[in-house]
């Protein structure tokens, strides 16, 4: 086991949390985590990477350089506490200027995916279309939601199936996408609706959206968090692959394979 | 100091949730007449020295690119504030 595959465990004792397979191609995938002052699921989103079998990489905001990651995840919290609008400040950081430019390259672009306040960013930075505004109810919603797989075919979600459904935690306080009729009807149009809500619309985001991508469908923001479902006995207490044990539900794990397997090719 | 006084605003056709909350409460401490509330922002920028034009073209770049998102808000205001100007 390498250093840089051991993991502090969420709670509990120090026990290393090593990649499923240390011989495995994907391993050899790196994907950069980004930390923001106010991140707050960076940690989370680092050991999923590693739970699906990849390497992960800490960057920081500050830097500018994005050592020669395969890809980035930009992590859910309150960066710069939200201060401004959320994602706002986060827009003009050293490192977003270079995650921008090289996920706006052409057919190789930087495959991006930003989770929560992670898809506030990639809104702020124009890298996609719309905004998020405070839920409906203004309140602060934390709870499991069901979420149904729109597009299979992004760097992001190729593990699963065309309209497979998933329930992961969903926590937020400015979760209500908006964007005007046109560019809605271009994002359905164009197959850039990657997630939606089922049973139920927890903030009024418009046509129930909970995750869309870019043009190229190498960024992807996504509002529900698949991070914290991707070991059992951390999860949610359901999934929609079926019964599951206290806990057990494991249905974020796809969104981390997907992009290894489709680094590796 | 001088200062430049930017106000943004929710644009029209978003639903502000802020402001339906307000306007929820206005009732419950005996307020009525108001069909409506929206919440902006207002920031005060302080100049250091004398605000030329130069400085207020700064303003309203920080306006449209930093203070306010435009998918969601308008810059209602960009202005060198009256009690300041002499």
């Amino acid at each position: 086991m390498t250093t840089s595959n051991i993991e502090t465990p969420l709670i509990g004792g120090p026990q290393p949390v090593a990649s499923n397979n240390e011989d495995s191609p994907l391993n050899g995938v790196k994907v950069g985590v980004v930390t923001f002052p106010g991140s707050l699921d960076d940690r989370d989103a680092v050991r999923a990477v590693r739970l699906a079998g990849g390497s992960a990489i800490h960057l920081w905001h500050g830097d500018h350089s994005l050592q020669d990651v395969d890809a980035v995840i930009i992590p859910g919290g309150f960066s710069y506490g939200d201060y401004l609008r959320a994602g706002a400040i986060s827009r003009f950081a050293p490192l977003m200027e270079q995650i921008t430019e090289a996920a706006s390259g052409g057919a190789d672009a930087l495959p991006v995916l930003g989770i929560c306040n992670g898809f506030q960013v990639l809104t702020e930075a124009h890298l996609l279309p719309g905004s998020m505004i405070k839920n409906n109810d203004l309140h602060f919603i934390c709870r499991d939601q069901r979420l149904r797989v729109e597009n299979a075919d992004t760097f992001w979600t190729s593990e699963y199936a065309q309209g497979e459904e998933l329930v992961i935690p969903l926590k937020n306080q400015d979760g209500q996408f908006v964007a005007d009729n046109y560019t809605l009807d271009e994002l359905e149009g164009e197959g850039r609706v990657v997630f939606r809500y089922v049973g139920g619309n927890p903030n009024g985001s418009r046509r129930d959206i909970a995750g869309i991508s870019n043009a190229a469908g190498n960024v992807v923001g996504l509002m529900p968090h698949p991070e914290h479902a991707v070991e059992a006995g951390f999860g949610p207490d359901s999934s929609a692959r079926g019964e599951v044990e206290v806990r057990g539900g494991t249905d974020g794990l796809g969104i981390f394979t997907s992009v290894l397997k489709k680094l590796v090719g | 100091m001088p200062r430049i006084v930017v106000d943004v605003m929710p644009k029209p056709e978003i639903l502000d949730p802020q402001g339906k909350a307000i306007a929820g409460a206005l009732p419950r401490i005996g307020l009525t007449g108001f069909a409506g509330v929206r919440q902006g922002k207002r920031f005060e920028l302080t100049v250091d020295g004398d605000v030329t034009e130069e400085v207020l073209e700064q303003a309203r770049h920080a306006a449209t690119t930093l203070l306010s998102n435009p998918v969601i808000e308008d810059v209602t205001r960009v202005e060198v504030l009256e009690e300041d100007a002499q």
